[in-house]
């Protein structure tokens, strides 16, 4: 039942128990109670909306910083991630392979408040070795999303065979 | 008005009437801001590796006629495809790729039908066997399967209407317009009846990629269609016909194919030949592609209509509109009996006064009046928007 329940909510979280109940042939009251319990098991961690913020008049910016860090002993990457992550300005936090190891995903105001962060807070970390940061500048898709349809009315006849 | 005093039209076709679709489709799309449950296709886009292939086989030239029996390796991947319906085919012979499946539909026909011929047919059905019968010179009789039984053929209903003149039984399960099924039960029971028979079965199984399980049952989609060219004794009386159109998205591209005894498709391929030439080239690169590498795409579109299909049999029930548990393609086909009103009126009041587009059962054959078709070839938030103008309209007649 989880993953037919979360196949249908990762992709419209606007579902209620009583539609999800519907779709898999489920007691409402069951659904429920199962969507409670991946909350309290953190399964779910959240619903949240996909906003494109160029449409609106909100000036913000995003930026991907590539951050190279020492490891610590006996905590490897955790605690340094924990520091970086407990910031509100940062959005996504990876550990990565390759060239360097964390992946950043912060958003500001402004490029000065990007800048700021990044000089103030996260590279004078101690762990902090390098920091490379790269801004965005125009979001095409979001999670499997395209946020500009070149197409977006239905072309098909209003009734065909 | 034509300078010929007798009419250079042939009576033949004079008489054919225009598709009853055609009709209401007319009326339909005068209305400013309908909104429609009214739409035979898939609302998905064909998957973009399928169009990003035909566009670069496009950029690579690709513009020429094919063979006229469709590209080799394309007949190949159709065979190799079929497979999982349990039927082998020899690509080289027995497959013939088509423009849609309805252009399969009328070379089959024309290929077997001698003048008078009888052919049998399942109505409600898709709106072209008939006109297609009737164009090859042949004579459409028709079997009207019973909607309390969900719209299954039963091998007496067959019997009753054979005569000495019949020459074949064109059925399409999954079916449009009812989404009645016919489980391998249910074939077992008619082949008992066609074993016996020097018939031909033309069997349109375009929609067998759209069979979904009891709507009680938790997976979706997951279950599996059965084709009647696997039972014993069959595979040599049966053509199969079937296309992209609805299970890869792809019906704008017009590409079908079918499958069947060599003989019987050397004859088709000989009208292909000489009245097509062949499938456009671009659509048969296009779905080479959507065989290799689209499954899970199918598998996704399979999912969500199945969702949706639960959407709409709860929302009918809830609004009080009888309607038998469809388990194909992607309609449902619910009685409107109870509101006095015949299908055409009931099509057309609805989209006068909730600007709701349905298509009368009617159009789909006798056998069709009473009911309406409702797609659910449409987002979750329409159907419930459909189903919100319904639930108004059925209070006020």
């Amino acid at each position: 039942m989880r993953e037919s329940i979360l196949q249908l909510l990762e992709k419209n979280s606007r579902l209620s128990p009583a539609d999800l109940a519907v779709m898999l042939g489920l007691p409402a009251e069951e659904v429920a109670a199962e969507l409670g319990k991946m909350i309290d098991e953190q399964v779910i961690c959240g619903f949240h909306t996909l906003v494109n913020w160029d449409k609106t008049g909100r000036e913000f910016v995003t930026a991907l910083i590539e951050v190279k860090v020492t490891p610590q002993r006996g905590m490897g990457f955790d605690r340094i991630a924990q520091r970086i992550y407990r910031f509100d300005e940062v959005k996504a936090l990876y550990l990565m392979s390759g060239g360097f190891d964390l992946t950043v995903i912060v958003e500001g105001a402004t490029i000065r408040d990007v800048a700021f962060f990044v000089s103030d807070k996260l590279a004078p970390l101690e762990s902090v070795l390098s920091t490379a940061t790269h801004f965005v500048l125009k979001k095409y898709k979001d999670h499997g999303i395209v946020l500009e349809k070149a197409v977006s009315d239905d072309e098909r006849m209003i009734v065909s065979p | 008005m034509t300078d010929s005093k007798k009419g250079f039209v042939a009576q033949k076709i004079a008489d054919l009437p225009f598709s009853g679709i055609r009709r209401f489709y007319d009326i339909a799309d005068e209305i400013e801001g309908a909104i429609s449950l009214g739409v035979g296709e898939p609302d998905f886009l064909t998957p973009w590796n399928i169009r990003e292939e035909a566009i670069f086989r496009l950029e690579r030239g690709g513009t020429s006629y094919t063979s006229n029996a469709g590209l080799p390796e394309l007949r190949r991947e159709i065979a190799a495809y079929i497979r999982k319906f349990g039927t082998e085919y020899d690509p080289k012979t027995q497959v013939l790729v088509t423009i849609g499946a309805s252009e399969a539909i009328d070379v089959a026909l024309r290929a077997v039908t001698e003048p008078g011929d009888e052919i049998l047919i399942v109505e409600p059905c898709y709106v072209s066997y008939k006109a297609c019968i009737i164009m090859a010179g042949g004579v459409p009789v028709v079997i009207s399967p019973k909607p309390e039984n969900d719209f299954r053929l039963l091998p007496e209903e067959i019997t009753a209407k054979l005569t000495p003149r019949t020459k074949a039984l064109i059925m399409g399960y999954p079916n449009n317009p009812t989404g009645a099924v016919m489980e391998r039960a249910d074939l077992e029971r008619i082949a008992e009846v066609l074993r016996e028979q020097d018939i031909l079965v033309i069997s349109d199984e375009i929609y067998a990629e759209l069979t979904y399980g009891p709507v009680g049952r938790e997976g979706l989609g997951d279950a599996e269609h059965a084709s009647i060219a696997a039972l014993p004794g069959m595979y040599g009386k049966t053509l199969v016909i079937n296309g992209f159109s609805k299970a890869f998205a792809m019906t704008g591209w017009r590409l079908g194919y079918a499958c069947g005894p060599a003989e019987l498709i050397s004859a088709m391929t000989k009208i292909h030949q000489y009245v097509l030439m062949c499938a456009s080239r671009n659509s048969q690169y296009a779905g080479l592609e959507a065989l290799r590498n689209s499954h899970k795409s199918v598998a996704a579109m399979r999912r969500e209509y199945d969702a949706r299909r639960r959407v709409l049999l709860d929302g009918f029930r809830e609004i009080g509109l009888p309607c038998f548990e469809p388990r194909g393609a992607f309609y449902t086909f619910p009685s409107i009996q109870k509101t006095g009103l015949s299908s055409e009126e009931f099509c057309e009041k609805l989209l006068m006064s909730q600007k709701l587009a349905v298509v009368p059962g009617n159009a789909f054959g006798e056998a069709g009046e009473g009911f309406v078709r409702c797609s659910y070839a449409y987002s979750v938030e329409s159907l419930k928007e459909a189903l919100r103008r319904l639930k108004a309209f059925l209070r006020e007649t």
